[in-house]
């Protein structure tokens, strides 16, 4: 059976520029890492399984060779069923990769491996990397790594990228590859399982990236991107194959999936005979402790509120908020910066239209860079150090398997924890990240529900601190949005059609983050979010600063004038809705502007920042939904929050005057 | 020597009358087996039965072996309904005819795969077997469902029964493969299980559908 891996496929070599290093593995081995660490660069790297959900790319120079170096969300296994593994398996199908680095958890050998086999199996040239050597070391673990390379026959390195142990190891072992497929090991399947792959494979005729018998078993599992390929492929002898792998796949009807990963699991456990040496006594560590604490309600409730007490209010709420934004916002610009560009743009610029785009009411520094830097810069920056810490213990799968059952009455399940906590923060990135909810039920409502009732970072400071100041205001605001996330989310999970969700999760080891890693990361997402807001709030300001010289401003607010008055605010709220449509935030900024003027009292300034909150979310997250979702979603529920927010507004601003509660 | 099902019938019937309706004796009328039947002389031959003034009453042996006949008639039904899914009256016609066949060990094999059920899907008890019996003193379980676990207890996975072929892989693919150890470290608000060196959380549609033996 030496041959039977051999059969045909041979490894197109891309013939100029660099190398391909592909990254391949489970999700949360540690991948990211690796590919930082390679490439020098940075991509968000989390203890979360799924961090990844796009392909990275970049270069690196090792031992004098340009390699590309690409870094591909998780997957559990070759034949994919989700969003991210298919994305990942498209590397493998179509770029042909020089080298395949297949990362794995060294504590999770055994089950990690039968995806080795499959890469082998498909003659990919894989180098393996057992990762997470130290955590495996400190639970007393011994892997005879000499040993799993000789039964694999490919390279086998042992390594902890987090803590750098093994890089060098792993460059070698990248430069010194003998692309040569030198006979590298096969793991047959009993009998009739290998009599069917053959059945199959001798039907086979063209030419692929993956070795026959490997597309065999994918056929044979039905995987539908590989028929698809396969057909594309073999043309006219596919219709013979075709009939084949039906029959086949008939017979084995039952439990084909599941023999198969048995007879892989066998092979493995001979594999690791040996070479995966568990302790005498399984080692309970802190971290494990910590972990059971966390998911049982009775202490993981208290558990959540300290950590919601101490990062969100304290940290982001008084610190980011408050104390920074004080000390930027106050201290920095409208004392100091400001007159001062007003001094030296009235010196400069002798027409008072042009002083006014930049230092006016509007202005590009006295409003947009004020806003961006001395309000939004703070609160982000705090929400996202939170985040990120949070992140990088592993606390969130627990967080998520702790409200699966609550978050199930939305049509959701746990996993859409991520996203909607990340909502807080920015809603824009949160959206993205719906992509690695299961269903397109689910993705649907997370992004109905964060672009309607989730209030971002910014907007979530600016509104609490415009309320505190008004007593009754913050606790009718966070009723009545409470109030609509569920009432909504209740309703979207009848109303939309499509399957209930199921949950499951790997929950990662708890550990305590590097402090580097959360700095990096923050620094990323700070990065990326000020790359893409400070262009929209100094854009705002050209536009409005363009509309109140073209008098298309007065008219637009003065169109908005009956649609403010029915919800009972002045027509000078319009324009914080203005703002609103380039940001929420900046709408919510500008109604901080409305009160510090006195022209809201408590039930205006309650309403109003009721339908902000609810209201269209900023532009850059409704590109997004349409990059997502499409334009027909996006676009239906841009119509729905809009009408629902001055709705909402409406019904609260009556229930309010109704009761005479502020 | 096996009993005719007639006799099995009557043997049932008598039981029903005397151990859940309390009577001290049948009335063959209600059986819908004559009196003239050969049935009758078959039990009142083998010293099971003995028939007093038209009325039937049990002899010491015939007791016991009335209850096991109602045991396997109660066991074929939870067989209907539970693995064949056939319900209703078709599936107690059915129970009544495979009944006869669960002698000699396979009322045994029976009552253990169905994990020793102690009710019937009327509801009326099932008398225990010596299986049964065998079973609690043992502890157990059997193969049940992973939501039948308790926190911290540890078993074997035995199959995992599912329609979604999805859900299967991705099971699979978190190593829940039959055979596999795997320990259940809590069971709300979710189902927390490990296998090896990993740690995995799923929701009870999932956990119902991963069988474990201890």
């Amino acid at each position: 059976m030496a041959t039977c891996c051999s059969d045909g496929s041979e490894n197109l070599k891309s013939v100029t520029g660099a190398k391909k290093l592909a990254l391949v593995g489970n999700p949360n081995v540690g991948k990211s890492v690796l590919f930082n660490v390679l490439t020098g660069s940075y991509v968000t790297v989390s203890n979360y399984p799924g961090t990844s959900v796009e392909v990275s790319r970049g270069n690196a120079v090792i031992h004098g060779q340009a390699w590309q170096v690409i870094d591909t969300p998780g997957m559990y296994s070759i034949h994919t069923i989700t969003e991210e593994e298919r994305v990942a398996r498209e590397i493998l199908l179509h770029e042909t990769p020089d080298i395949v680095l297949h990362v794995l958890d060294a504590r999770n050998l055994e089950r990690m491996l039968a995806m080795t086999l499959q890469l082998i199996e498909a003659n990919l040239p894989v180098i393996l990397i057992v990762n997470i050597m130290d955590e495996a070391d400190r639970m007393g673990l011994t892997i005879d790594l000499k040993l799993l390379e000789q039964r694999l026959g490919i390279p086998v390195i042992g390594a902890a990228t987090a803590r750098k142990r093994g890089l060098d190891e792993i460059r070698a072992a990248i430069s010194s590859y003998d692309s040569q497929p030198n006979g590298s090991r096969c793991f047959p399947y009993n009998r009739l399982l290998e009599h069917d792959i053959s059945e199959v494979t001798g039907l086979m005729a063209g030419e692929y990236l993956l070795s026959h018998r490997s597309l065999a078993v994918l056929l044979l599992q039905q995987d539908e991107e590989i028929t698809e390929l396969v057909r594309h492929r073999e043309g006219e002898g596919y219709a013979v194959l075709a009939e084949k792998v039906r029959e086949k796949a008939f017979e084995r009807r039952e439990s084909f999936h599941l023999d198969l990963s048995l007879q892989r699991n066998s092979a493995v456990k001979k594999i690791i005979d040996g070479v995966f040496v568990p302790p005498e006594k399984r080692v309970i560590t802190l971290s494990e402790r910590l972990s059971n604490w966390s998911v049982r309600p009775l202490t993981g409730i208290p558990m959540l509120l300290v950590v919601l007490y101490f990062g969100l209010y304290k940290f982001v709420g008084e610190f980011g908020a408050g104390t920074v934004v004080d000390l930027l916002e106050k201290q920095l610009f409208v004392e100091r910066i400001n007159p001062w560009m007003v001094t030296v743009v009235k010196g400069l610029i002798p027409w008072e239209i042009i002083q006014e785009l930049f230092v006016g009411e509007y202005g590009i520094i006295t409003l947009g860079i004020r806003y961006a830097v001395g309000i939004i810069l703070p609160i982000v920056a705090t929400f996202f150090i939170f985040f990120s810490f949070l992140e990088d213990t592993g606390y969130f799968p627990r967080l998520a398997l702790l409200v699966d059952r609550l978050f199930k009455h939305f049509g959701l399940t746990g996993r859409a924890v991520i996203p909607m906590v990340l909502g807080f923060g920015c809603d824009t990135m949160a959206t993205m990240v719906t992509r690695t909810l299961e269903t397109v039920r689910e993705r649907i409502i997370a992004t109905l529900l964060l672009a309607l009732a989730i209030p971002c970072s910014a907007q979530l400071g600016v509104i609490i601190a415009l309320l505190a100041k008004a007593p009754g205001a913050l606790a009718v605001w966070s009723v009545f949005l409470l109030l609509i996330f569920i009432l909504v989310g209740f309703l979207a999970a009848r109303i939309m059609p499509g399957e209930a969700p199921m949950f499951y999760m790997e929950l990662p080891p708890m550990r305590l983050p590097q402090l580097s890693n959360v700095l990096t990361k923050t620094y990323t997402r700070m990065q990326w979010y000020f790359l893409e807001i400070l262009p929209l709030f100094v854009i705002a300001s050209v536009l409005l600063w363009l509309g109140k010289i073209t008098g298309f401003f007065a008219t637009a607010v003065s169109a908005m004038t009956p649609v403010m008055a029915s919800i009972g605010l002045p027509k000078e709220a319009a324009v914080a809705f203005i703002f609103g449509f380039f940001r929420r935030d900046y709408g919510a900024a500008g109604l901080y502007d409305l009160q510090t003027q006195g022209l809201l009292d408590a039930r205006q300034l309650t309403v109003a920042a009721v339908t902000l909150t609810l209201f269209i979310p900023c532009v850059a997250q409704f590109l997004v939904m349409k990059k997502e979702r499409g334009w027909k979603v996006a676009g239906a529920i841009g119509l729905f929050v809009s009408l629902l927010a001055f709705g909402s507004g409406y019904v609260l601003n009556q229930f309010l005057l109704l009761t005479g509660l502020l | 020597m096996k009993l005719s099902d007639n006799a099995e019938e009557i043997l049932e019937a008598l039981w029903i009358a005397v151990e859940e309706s309390k009577l001290s004796a049948l009335d063959p009328e209600g059986t819908g087996i004559a009196l003239d039947d050969p049935a009758y002389r078959e039990l009142t031959e083998r010293a099971l039965i003995e028939i007093r003034g038209g009325m039937v009453y049990f002899r010491p042996e015939g007791r016991d072996e009335g209850r096991m006949t109602i045991r396997r008639h109660r066991l074929a039904e939870r067989l209907m309904m539970d693995v064949l899914n056939i319900r209703g009256e078709d599936g107690d016609y059915k129970a009544c005819q495979f009944e006869h066949l669960l002698n000699e060990g396979v009322d045994v094999k029976i009552c253990t795969m169905l994990n020793h059920p102690t009710t019937c899907p009327h509801g009326n008890p099932i008398p225990p077997g010596e299986c049964c019996h065998q079973a609690r003193a043992d502890g157990d379980l059997g193969v049940v469902p992973l939501t039948e676990f308790k926190s911290g207890q540890e078993g074997e996975i035995a199959y995992i029964q599912t329609d979604d072929n999805k859900k299967m892989q991705k099971l699979m693919a978190m190593g829940v493969l039959p055979g596999n150890r795997i320990i259940l470290t809590q069971a709300y608000p979710s189902y927390i299980f490990k296998v090896g060196y990993s740690e995995f959380a799923i929701d009870s549609n999932l956990a119902r559908e991963i069988f474990v033996r201890k």
